[in-house]
């Protein structure tokens, strides 16, 4: 396994390093086929799908539409059960918070389940710069930190890589060096790995799903047990969470874990559905001593103005797994923590527009995002939206501005219109042979892999004219 | 006015792609509005819905260009289209003119009036064509606006059953974009190539003599990739098939 090598520069040059990439391809082909397929199935046999996607939306809205209200209240709750609520602006704050609760803790060894929240605010990063061991135990997760690199996919982290190039992975780090064949062994061998660092570790790192605003829990949903090995042996647990999680009651939570479940694995529940309520009570056998919570803004409010609806988003991955664009590039080419449709919408927020305007452009705005999205996201819109926004700041290149400006100042007048067609077919047909272009000057992006038609002789609107048909024009008196 | 006879007045909506490089299009469209009794005009002044200025983020140009159709057509029973994604750019209009309460109303007056072409054939008039024959297997690719943005996808299959002749063969992904996307295919396009080589594959396992569609856009690419990678798989709209015209597919040369 190499060494993970620094991002190239751009979209464009990782879009195609990806490509090139033919182990990638496969490992996205087995992940996402698979995800599709079970996520159909779910969906088929559950006929209310359909409207339980609805009242997840308005959950949600109702969530958001109340949000100081709800988000107070679940910092009273929560502190009345004992937890501490510590709030963060920025990605700066959240990780500056849970560093000085490690370093309180006198935490030498952190264990931390899978959050895309942590992803987003460069949390890894920062507790390498503390000096603190940082021991990943998602079984995806733990398969990048081996490989050094960062997820490519929010629910399966580790979706570039092949369980072929895991068993090679898990050989040369794990202390058994054994070359395994079976996902079963190889599961085996990594929480044999994992085991020691459960116990020996002072903190625990969580995310949350829901944060419940009638109780003051936090909710989790996982499926390999890592997450309660993560958040109760070791004295203190810290939970990381963006505020967009609040939900209004847990009966709220539950209804939306129906639909996310469902839409990110295909199954009707997780395999754990953890509510977390404050530290270990008088008489508790177990559980953390201190539970922290960190909620973190991180653009979130600046977002409840500009897109409200991307807040719904509950980080079910179904919108990549159903995307042509991230099945074919994978994640690591959209260069931000959340890649495929949500990540477009959400990494101009965090990253800036005018670095990230390739990730709206990038996508043929086909609309099945949208239509499997358990909260009803408009993705294609908010896309079209971040599109518009970046071609008013004038972040758009100079010669597509122009190319623009030039064509509707043509199309905005018939008369010319036509003129110019007059003239552009039977030119543009001389580049053609036998009814087919191989080489367009002015788009060679599409004749290099793709011929192009040679068009007609004359336009259907001049062939009408000249009487070829006889039909009305219609026009106003 | 507006015209209240029985025999709707239709404004034919070509579209720019279809004027430009397969007028056969527009012309099935004539004929088969015709047969399904609605008196056709075909406005000279029309150029383009607007959709690649609003796709690239431009509203200045796409405003400009959706009030010239909305001046074009709105006296109008209906526009009709050739193209699901032309049809769905008119039906977004009234979103380009939220600070115009005057022109949000026409857009939107317009927008309802707004038809994919199969559809409209199918839900509005109840055609079927009748006396249609062609000995040939096929296979169909919904296009997305259609499929997604309007909910068509039983009218296309409803129109071909009715043709004689024809075998119609199941396509493994076909609601799976082709990688057109517009503007899309030329800015990104490696990866759009990527997609449109997994569809024509899926298109070529069928062994379908013919691939129909209902988006010139989305014809085209697919029937590049199939051309330039050998395939003699002929490409044509379905409106082609059903009027009868189908005679020279996409790139074969016609007089």
């Amino acid at each position: 396994m190499n060494a993970p090598s620094p991002p190239p520069e751009d979209f464009r040059a990782r879009a195609k390093r990806a490509l090139g990439d033919r182990n990638l391809k496969i490992a996205l082909d087995r992940t996402t086929g698979n995800a599709r397929t079970k996520r159909a199935a779910a969906v088929a046999a559950w006929p209310a799908f359909d409207r339980a996607r609805e009242a997840a939306a308005a959950i949600k809205d109702h969530a958001l539409q109340n949000f100081p209200y709800y988000l107070e209240r679940f910092e009273r709750n929560a502190l009345a059960s004992g937890a501490k609520v510590h709030w963060a602006r920025d990605a700066k704050e959240a990780c500056a918070a849970v560093i000085a609760i490690c370093r309180e803790a006198q935490a030498k060894t952190v264990t931390r389940s899978k959050s895309m929240l942590g992803e987003e605010i460069g949390l890894p990063h920062a507790l390498a710069e503390a000096g603190l061991r940082r021991v990943e135990t998602d079984l995806a997760e733990h398969i990048i930190q081996l490989a050094g690199e960062t997820p490519s996919h929010i629910i399966w982290p580790a979706a570039h890589r092949t369980r072929e190039d895991v068993a090679k992975l898990f050989a040369k780090h794990h202390r058994d060096h054994l070359l395994l064949t079976e996902i079963e062994a190889m599961v085996a061998s990594a929480r044999q790995e994992l085991r020691d660092d459960f116990f020996a570790a002072e903190v625990g790192i969580s995310g949350a799903n829901f944060l419940v605003a009638e109780t003051g829990a936090i909710c989790t949903i996982t499926n390999e047990g890592n997450a309660e090995l993560t958040t109760t042996p070791p004295r203190v647990h810290i939970v990381t969470a963006g505020i967009e999680k609040i939900v209004a009651t847990t009966e709220h939570a539950l209804q939306l874990t129906r639909v996310l479940v469902r839409s990110a694995t295909g199954a009707d529940l997780t395999q754990y559905t953890t509510f977390h309520c404050g530290p270990k009570r008088e008489g508790d056998r177990d559980g953390p001593e201190e539970f922290h919570i960190v909620l973190v803004d991180h653009g979130r409010t600046q977002m409840l103005e500009e897109m409200p609806e991307m807040l719904r988003c509950v980080r079910c991955g179904a919108c990549l797994n159903h995307c042509v664009v991230y099945t074919k590039i994978g994640g690591h080419a959209y260069g931000g923590a959340y890649p495929g449709p949500m990540g477009a919408a959400l990494t101009p927020v965090f990253d800036g527009l005018m670095e990230t305007r390739d990730l709206p452009h990038a996508c043929t705005m086909n609309g099945l995002c949208k239509q499997v999205c358990p909260v009803d996201i408009p993705l294609p819109t908010l896309l079209r939206d971040w599109r518009a926004k970046s071609f008013r700041r004038g972040f758009e290149p100079r010669a597509l501005k122009l190319a623009l400006a030039l064509w509707a100042f043509v199309a905005s007048k018939p008369a010319l219109y036509r003129a110019a067609l007059a003239v552009a077919l039977p030119l543009m047909r001389r580049l053609g042979n036998n009814g087919w272009i191989a080489k367009l000057p002015f788009a060679p992006g599409w004749t290099n892999t793709r011929d192009f038609p040679s068009p007609a002789k004359r336009s259907f609107l001049a062939q009408v004219r000249s009487g070829e048909k006889k039909v009305g024009s219609g026009e106003k008196k | 006015m507006q015209d209240k006879s029985r025999t709707p007045r239709v404004g034919l909506f070509a579209t720019c792609l279809v004027d430009a490089l397969r007028p056969n299009i527009g012309f099935s469209a004539l004929e088969l509005l015709r047969a399904a009794g609605c008196d056709v005009a075909i406005p000279k002044a029309q150029t383009c819905c607007g959709q690649p200025a609003y796709n690239s983020g431009d509203d200045a140009n796409a405003r400009k260009l959706a009030r010239q159709v909305i001046e074009i057509f709105e006296d109008f029973d209906y526009l009709v289209a050739p193209s699901g994604s032309c049809a769905l750019m008119i039906r977004s209009y009234p979103e380009l003119f939220s600070h115009d309460s005057a022109l949000a109303d026409r857009a939107r007056k317009l927008a309802a009036r707004t038809y994919e072409l199969l559809s409209f054939l199918v839900d509005v008039r109840g055609f079927r064509p009748v006396g249609v024959s062609c000995k040939a297997s096929a296979t169909y690719h919904d296009t997305c606006s259609g499929l997604r943005g309007l909910g068509v996808k039983a009218a296309p299959r409803e129109l071909l059953a009715a043709i004689d002749g024809l075998e119609m063969r199941p396509l493994e992904g076909e609601e799976t974009c082709c990688g057109f996307g517009g503007t899309f295919c030329m800015k990104y396009s490696e990866i759009s190539d990527a997609i449109v080589a997994e569809k024509t594959a899926n298109i070529q396992a069928t062994g379908a003599d013919l691939l129909l569609g209902g988006d010139l856009g989305c014809l085209i690419n697919m029937a590049g990739k199939l051309r330039r990678s050998g395939s003699a798989t002929r490409v044509f709209h379905a409106a082609e098939l059903l009027a009868g015209r189908a005679i020279h597919a996409i790139g074969e040369e016609t007089p």
